[in-house]
């Protein structure tokens, strides 16, 4: 790691159509170890938030404990953030977007974050679709106690002392598709070509959006034998790259016919799937098991968009909650007052 | 034998099958001598079952107004041959025996120092009512009509109360009304009517009571109200007994008084959680982000929170927990009630914690505090927990009447917002600007280049920055401490009560009892007990942690102090030793933790015994003489 963020910027930087340049997304510098996937995420998020102009400061940032949840600090310093304790992000973003509907939710999480500690809370996050964005930053092992298995590990992958993973690894992208996550994507740290209109697309979308991001530990985890390596990593990768425009944007890109599939989000933005298999579609939920599994039976990484539902419709209104964020509701909306409380006395004599 | 005697002025006691209706005829018992206008507390204790353990409810009628237990039980109405055996043991001499004389009562169990009174409730009622279900259920009227004509219970009263309850359900009010009169006629017919202990209504009661309209309401119904009124728009919860129904209350009032007449939306969020811990977080989540949020649990779920409330203590988050607490440890007995969780939440979490604790003795109280709890964990920008009971959060209690004042303004404490935030020359989100530990803090989304911060559970230095400096952590805890002692300005003061003249005191010594919460009731009646005695006793009642100078002050005012708890190892005791650097011998426990509420009974033979062994080694302490 380096210890000082040059402040130098090119003074032509381009702006976004709030004016911001991505040096106004920027965060804190990394303190984790030199070539960490982690640091290419943090990079995504900050240059997805800049593309899609989302004003910094409407942002919050939640984590748990871990390498990956330090991140936050390192992307979008105008934001605030919240780094809470292990395994428990998940509940303290549900009361966070209940309090106020407005802001858009980022939690970055570990595999040892998600798949140990925080699994229940994990599961009842998918189950409550809240209106966030979920990303794992997902290596297969416990960087900051330095480099035990995590529940994510592979079958069979080497650790780098040597011993082999006896167990089965949680596929968290497919235990998200089985929980009924409205929003479901896997990628690569190293592919931020796909990771970046996948954060943009799950920012997009109304409910919540969960992206599963192999990110290697250059420290415990990626040596020969590891199956989340860089080079294990981009050896079985099996990318379907795609475009993110948001809504009432104009397409750009040319596409040749019969080569795209477009997947429409509610507010009218759109992913294009390039290479897109005719047979696949990415709203039928049984379709992206089943690749997932033949993914997985091959021995292959499979990433983008797995599924979205377009009909999702998060916490905030299978709660019914009111528009106005709750907390800007004041004494006049909350208070009953006394003459109510007159009557429940009435009612208790 | 010579009967018990009395007006206004016994206990009776009912032992029923859990699951068989006798708790709504139990409690139109209760309400039709509150509605005659004569003090009554009533007390349900009850299995950790659905159905078919043996379960009782206890109701004291007391012209004087003591809503504590008694002790002792002076009339036993049982219906269930499981317990009869003990349930007519503990019938004081002189007392009364009332049972279902369908099975005739066995030999052995017959005693001739008390009357009893047989009525062949399962008989009567399989004559009279062709349903099975009816026949179990209205048993349990015949009983309240048999005890109208033996208590003088007003019979128009009960009518009127059983129409409120069944409005718009003729059929249910009239074979409930026939039940009554059924078991009323039998005991006239067949007893001397009304028995030596009964009912007076018009004014043979306490001045107090006549001057105020009382209520008649349950603890965590009060605390749910409190939450409505003190303006919290998030409740996050697990259900866990006792402390489901404040969510289940919240929930009712809400649908009611907070959905948004133009757009039928909610201004209000309830979520039951996976479990506490999740509860806890959605709080923090929802408070950090500047919405107010409670929760409500009870024991295991405290365990279980105190990862987030230590959280929430360090990263300095408002958070409001009402803790409805029950006997521990574990699962302990999870329908019974104790004040045992003192000690863990007074110091919930690892590491330096200290959280602020509020003890409400009343339902007004539960009202009161938790809109105080909000306020509190705003201005102090830490977790409060209002520390009530089962007995308090479950039972009804008669209470004059809520009380809301208008002009209230929540105190949202220090928040900066946009204006604020420009209006600063340096803000640092632990800054301690005003020298009285509390910081400015300031909400997500306020600000496009101002006030952003990261909040978190790890070290840091003023400026919110990550820190593992020794330099910045001491100022860091440092400064917590200081804001809890500015907490002492702002939470309850304690109450004391004007000392009892004893005509002929038995004893030099200077005698002074401290309690809280339920165990409050019992102590005062405890006290008036022993005055006669010649044991004049000072009393406080402590409200808050921290706790207020004249906590010390009244220790050390008083040669002798009872602290009078309901738990085993006297936590509150501990928790003065330790906060207020007491000596152990200056404070001596009077205790009880069986699960079913301390008795006034219990607290002054306990105060008599510890006066009499231990009266004579103390020193009066020296003092300036007036």
């Amino acid at each position: 790691m380096s210890y000082i963020k040059p402040k130098f910027r090119h003074p032509r930087l381009p702006t976004n159509k709030l004016g911001f340049t991505v040096a106004d997304y920027d965060g804190a510098i990394s303190t984790l170890c030199a070539g960490c996937g982690h640091d290419s995420i943090s990079a995504a998020i900050r240059n997805a938030c800049f593309q899609s102009a989302i004003p910094p400061h409407r942002i919050a940032k939640v984590s748990g404990i871990g390498c990956s949840s330090k991140m936050p600090t390192y992307f979008l310093g105008k934001s605030h953030g919240f780094n809470s304790v292990h395994g428990r992000m998940p509940s303290v973003a549900t009361g966070a977007s209940l309090a106020n509907r407005d802001l858009t939710y980022i939690g970055v999480s570990g595999d040892g974050d998600t798949a140990s500690i925080g699994m229940g809370q994990f599961i009842h996050l998918i189950r409550r679709n809240v209106n966030m964005t979920y990303i794992v930053a997902n290596n297969g092992c416990y960087g900051l106690t330095k480099g035990q298995d995590s529940a994510t590990a592979d079958l069979g992958s080497v650790a780098k002392g040597g011993a082999v993973n006896p167990f089965d690894g949680i596929d968290l992208a497919a235990l998200a598709l089985l929980q009924g996550a409205s929003f479901v994507a896997r990628s690569f740290s190293g592919d931020k070509g796909q990771l970046e209109p996948l954060i943009r697309a799950a920012m997009a979308h109304k409910g919540f959006a969960f992206i599963d991001v192999v990110s290697p530990c250059v420290t415990f985890n990626n040596h020969v034998g590891s199956t989340k390596s860089y080079a294990e990593t981009r050896e079985h990768l099996d990318a379907m790259p795609l475009d993110f425009v948001p809504m009432r944007e104009e397409i750009t890109t040319q596409y040749a016919e019969g080569t795209t599939q477009a997947v429409t989000l509610h507010d009218g933005s759109a992913i294009h799937l390039k290479k897109a298999d005719a047979t696949y579609k990415a709203n039928d939920r049984r379709a992206a098991m089943d690749v997932v599994q033949q993914a997985h039976a091959d021995g292959r990484i499979l990433t983008g968009l797995l599924y979205l539902d377009p009909d999702s419709q998060d916490l905030n209104q299978n709660l019914n909650l009111a528009t106005r964020p709750l907390n800007e509701l004041g004494k006049d909306e909350l208070c009953p007052g006394s003459k109510v409380l007159k009557s429940i006395n009435e009612g208790l004599r | 034998m010579k009967q018990i005697k009395g007006i206004n002025d016994f206990v009776v006691k009912f032992a029923n099958v859990n699951g068989t209706g006798s708790a709504s005829a139990n409690h139109l018992f209760a309400k039709a001598i509150f509605r005659m206008g004569i003090p009554v507390s009533p007390r349900n204790i009850f299995p950790s079952n659905i159905q078919g353990l043996p379960t009782w409810y206890e109701v004291r009628v007391s012209k004087k107004g003591y809503l504590g237990r008694r002790g002792g039980v002076d009339m036993m109405v049982c219906v269930n041959p499981q317990s009869m055996e003990k349930d007519i043991a503990s019938v004081e001499p002189g007392g009364y025996f009332l049972y279902d004389s369908t099975k005739p009562l066995a030999n052995h169990l017959k005693r001739d120092d008390i009357t009893i009174i047989g009525i062949p409730l399962t008989e009567m009622c399989m004559k009279e009512f062709p349903v099975p279900r009816l026949q179990q259920l209205l048993k349990n009227v015949v009983y309240v009509g048999a005890l109208a004509a033996l208590l003088d219970i007003d019979f128009r009263v009960l009518k009127d109360l059983l129409n409120d309850q069944f409005k718009g359900k003729e059929k249910l009010i009239s074979s409930n009304v026939h039940a009554l009169e059924m078991g009323y006629q039998y005991a006239k017919e067949n007893y001397a009517c009304p028995l030596p202990i009964r009912l007076e209504s018009g004014g043979n009661v306490a001045p107090h009571i006549l001057e105020t309209p009382h209520i008649l309401m349950n603890g965590n119904t009060a605390a749910a109200l409190g939450a409505i009124y003190g303006g919290a728009t998030v409740a996050a919860w697990y259900p866990i007994t006792p402390s489901t129904s404040v969510v289940d209350a919240f929930a009712k009032y809400a649908e009611r008084m907070r959905i948004d007449a133009g757009t039928g939306k909610k201004n209000f969020a309830i979520v039951q959680a996976e479990d506490e811990l999740a509860a806890m977080g959605m709080v923090i989540g929802a408070s950090w982000n500047g919405a107010r949020s409670f929760t409500a649990t009870s024991g295991p779920g405290v365990s279980l929170m105190s990862e987030f409330l230590g959280l929430a203590y360090f990263a300095e988050i408002p958070a409001v927990l009402i803790n409805v607490q029950r006997s521990g440890p574990s699962t302990g007995m999870p329908t019974r009630s104790q004040q045992s969780d003192v000690l863990a939440c007074a110091y919930a979490s690892h590491g330096d914690t200290k959280q602020v604790l509020l003890f409400p003795a009343t339902p007004q109280e539960c009202f009161e505090m938790t809109v105080q709890a909000f306020d509190l964990s705003e201005r102090l920008q830490t977790p409060v927990i209002m520390m009530s009971d089962l007995d308090l959060g479950m039972n009804d209690w008669m209470s004059p009447p809520l009380e809301w004042d208008d002009s209230y303004e929540m105190d949202r404490g220090k928040v900066l917002d946009a204006e604020g935030l420009d209006s600063v020359e340096k803000w640092g989100r632990y800054l301690d600007v005003d020298g009285d530990g509390i910081c400015y803090r300031t909400l997500p989304g306020t600000h496009p280049e101002k006030g952003a911060f990261f909040t978190r559970g790890s070290s840091k230095n003023e400026m919110a920055v990550y820190s593992e400096s020794g330099e910045d952590y001491v100022q860091n805890v440092d400064r917590l401490l200081r804001k809890f002692e500015t907490a002492k300005s702002y939470v309850p003061k304690p109450k004391t009560h004007p000392p009892i003249k004893v005509k002929k005191p038995k004893t030099d010594l200077r005698l002074g009892a401290l309690f809280f919460g339920t165990s409050a009731s019992p102590a005062y009646e405890a006290v008036e007990m022993l005055a006669p005695e010649g044991y004049p006793i000072d009393t406080m009642r402590i409200r808050a942690f921290p706790f207020h100078q004249d906590v010390d002050q009244f220790i050390h005012d008083h040669d002798m102090v009872f602290v009078i708890e309901q738990n085993r190892d006297g936590q509150m005791r501990q928790l003065i030793m330790n906060e207020c650097e007491i000596a152990p011998d200056r404070l001596t426990s009077v205790l009880n933790y069986s699960g079913t509420p301390i008795t006034a009974r219990t607290i002054a033979q306990q105060i008599r015994q510890a006066l009499k062994t231990k009266s004579a080694e103390i020193v009066p302490l020296k003092r300036e003489t007036a």
